[in-house]
């Protein structure tokens, strides 16, 4: 079976973002846990750089459709008044939406520092 | 999906759950947790961008005791959802699915993840 309805699309993309999810977080604790402590221009320089704006960039996007296909799971098993379920979902996307909104425009501030 | 008739039981403080379930319902709460946790992190990592000024106020908000306790509880979760979900992708490649593996596998999450915690959290604070 093809398509959106079988969630196997869903079930598929929770897996490859918790691939490169794991592997963000795992290199930016270490670099944490490794950097000999805080200091404001080396983590600047450091999360400024395009490379890891980029990557940091596709953490943001992985990290809200991870959040969603979960939240929806979470959601679907507990919440089952079909009104309430259908209003707690919109909610859970709006949040979403506007966190992902904020981080593109935090990203964007923080390319700017190139110039 | 319920049948008519069929006993339902779902007293949650009696229902003894296999050490797999309790890792599998605290991978679900952590979720949750680091959802709705999304703002705070956000907040945080555009103020420690804004210059030697956003930094200080990023460092400041993170000692604040209040933070420290979220931060302990949120370090905890992505700790936990981070080892229990790798324990998942290891699962649905068929690694680990013998009962007595998969129990070992969970209470190796279960023990692992405060103690990270604390070894994270020991090396950022201290």
């Amino acid at each position: 079976m093809r398509g959106g309805m079988s969630g196997m699309g869903a079930w598929l993309w929770q897996r490859l973002t918790a691939l490169y999810l794991g592997a963000y977080i795992l290199v930016l604790l270490l670099a944490l846990v490794f950097s000999g402590g805080p200091e404001a221009l080396t983590w600047q320089a450091w999360m400024t750089h395009p490379l890891v704006l980029l990557a940091t960039a596709l953490f943001l996007g992985g990290w809200l459709l991870h959040a969603w296909i979960g939240l929806r799971d979470v959601i679907v098993d507990y919440i089952h008044p079909f009104a309430i379920r259908l209003a707690v979902l919109a909610a859970v996307a709006l949040f979403l939406l506007a966190c992902g909104v904020w981080g593109i425009y935090i990203l964007i501030q923080a390319a700017s520092t190139w110039a | 999906m319920r049948r008519e008739g069929r006993p339902v039981f779902l007293n949650l403080f009696q229902i003894r759950l296999p050490i797999p379930g309790v890792v599998s319902i605290i991978h679900r709460i952590t979720g949750v947790l680091l959802f709705l946790a999304i703002p705070l992190f956000l907040y945080i990592f555009q103020r420690s961008l804004q210059g030697q000024a956003g930094y200080a106020d990023a460092l400041a908000i993170l000692s604040h005791p209040l933070v420290m306790l979220i931060t302990l509880v949120l370090v905890w979760s992505l700790l936990h959802h981070w080892l229990a979900g790798i324990r998942y992708l290891l699962l649905d490649v068929d690694v680990g699915i013998e009962r007595m593996a998969a129990r070992r596998s969970a209470w190796v999450v279960l023990f692992l993840a405060p103690v990270l915690t604390l070894i994270v959290l020991g090396v950022l604070w201290l």
